[in-house]
């Protein structure tokens, strides 16, 4: 089947740098749908959250657009779903960003301040530690440097959901797998070819 | 954790799309255009230059040199640019800063600081510059830098007037001197000649990145080189 018989959605939410994601996609020869509305995303193939800026800004967008019941959604019927950064960081039960902030709940556990002494945001590449073989990382080692801009991470209660684990100051969780539902701290569309490998494993196991 | 990032200067660097692409496969970690010119038609260049290298090189791009307002940066981040780099306009309207990250977040706010040792009483060690290091300003660099972060700056990208162009090393008691005074990252430019000057600005000056034009741009230096250089001396580098 070609790569384009299958439906690939980006989600708009009026925030956030679309924009990359979908040149990286388009790079590994897809043709993503842009898109805000929430039929067009449940019936995707495969879905992309990206985000950048605040979490509770994030939050407050996706709810104004109708978005926060379909990822919810999305992730009840184990659709395959990548979501990117602050993307990620709003699946959480809350964030401690901007004072106390509700999330999606998805994955339960709490969004924190990365400890100071460090340089924050957290902002340049790093390395990301595989916690066990999976399909995601083929052709890409383990320990790869791949890129950041954040301030605050995700502390999942439940840690078997724990697939990335990224030292800066602290331990903390760079990347989350459940089910069908793959999330990265870090940025793959700005993390040169380690990054487009990922992405295109992700669309290979989504879409086969 | 990588400190040591590789950066690349494109300043008259030929067809800037195709210099792009070839620093993103030598492994480049994050490209900053820089000089893009004051005038709308530069603007509008530069704009579809950006649009293009994001369409195939995958890592942070910045661009500045020639941004004034709040609408001009957002050209270039719809373009394809992570940041935008500013210098005089925010020298000249501080505000800009906090503004920029208000609406951008403070990752996307670079201020770029050209800094010249000076005698000058309220600018004692080093004075800001102006309109692309020609102007001095009489204010003080780090006074300058502390504000600029407390406004929104979320980078420093420091140019020393004094060592740039000279390829004798970078200035590396401002670098120093800069890195301890905030919390942000400071990307050490200005003064590169061989790989020992990159290693001394990463490890005595303290920045959190390094700069470099010339020696790239000449092809005096690959940057696989480069970092297997940085690696061999023990600072962390990416290398794939």
């Amino acid at each position: 089947m070609s790569k384009n018989a299958k439906r690939i959605a980006v989600i708009d939410y009026g925030a956030g740098n679309i924009g990359s994601v979908v040149n990286a996609l388009v790079k590994l020869g897809y043709r993503p749908t842009v898109t805000d509305s929430v039929s067009v995303i449940l019936k995707a193939d495969a879905v992309f959250l990206p985000g950048v800026g605040a979490a509770a800004d994030t939050m407050k967008s996706l709810s104004a657009a109708g978005m926060d019941a379909a990822v919810r959604k999305l992730v009840e019927c184990k659709k395959p779903l990548f979501a990117v950064c602050v993307g990620l960081q709003v699946l959480l039960t809350a964030t401690e960003e901007g004072g106390n902030h509700k999330c999606l709940g998805i994955i339960p556990g709490k969004v924190r301040k990365l400890p100071t002494g460090l340089k924050i945001p957290h902002m340049g590449w790093n390395q990301v530690k595989q916690v066990y073989t999976h399909p995601i990382f083929t052709g890409i080692p383990d320990n790869t440097n791949f890129y950041f801009v954040h301030s605050y991470y995700a502390q999942p209660q439940d840690r078997s959901v724990v697939a990335g684990i990224t030292e800066y100051g602290i331990e903390f969780c760079s990347m989350i797998i459940k089910d069908n539902l793959f999330a990265t701290q870090y940025h793959p569309e700005k993390s040169g070819e380690p990054g487009l490998t990922m992405y295109s494993n992700f669309l290979k196991y989504a879409l086969s | 954790m990588v400190k040591g990032t590789s950066f690349t200067n494109l300043r008259d660097a030929g067809d800037p799309v195709e210099q792009a692409a070839f620093y993103y496969r030598e492994g480049a970690d994050e490209l900053v255009f820089l000089d893009i010119g004051a005038t709308p038609e530069a603007r509008n260049t530069m704009v579809n230059v950006v649009e293009k290298v994001a369409r195939q090189v995958f890592v942070p791009l910045c661009v500045g040199g020639g941004l004034r307002t709040i609408d001009d940066m957002r050209r270039m981040l719809q373009a394809g640019a992570d940041k935008v780099s500013i210098n005089t306009a925010a020298v000249q309207n501080p505000g800009l800063l906090r503004e920029g990250a208000a609406i951008f977040g403070r990752q996307c706010m670079v201020l770029a600081v050209d800094a010249r040792r000076s005698d000058n009483e309220n600018a004692a060690g080093w004075e800001v510059c102006t309109h692309g290091g020609r102007k001095p300003t009489g204010i003080n660099v780090l006074k300058w830098i502390e504000e600029a972060v407390g406004l929104g700056a979320g980078e420093i990208l420091l140019t020393s007037w004094d060592a740039d162009g000279h390829r004798a090393g970078y200035d590396n008691e401002l670098n120093r001197a800069v890195s301890e005074l905030v919390a942000v990252p400071v990307i050490a430019s200005g003064g590169a000649g061989t790989l020992e000057h990159l290693y001394q600005a990463l490890a005595f000056g303290r920045a959190d990145a390094v700069l470099a034009a010339s020696i790239f741009h000449y092809r005096e230096y690959s940057i696989r080189q480069t970092k297997e250089y940085l690696a061999a001396k023990g600072i962390p580098v990416r290398l794939q």
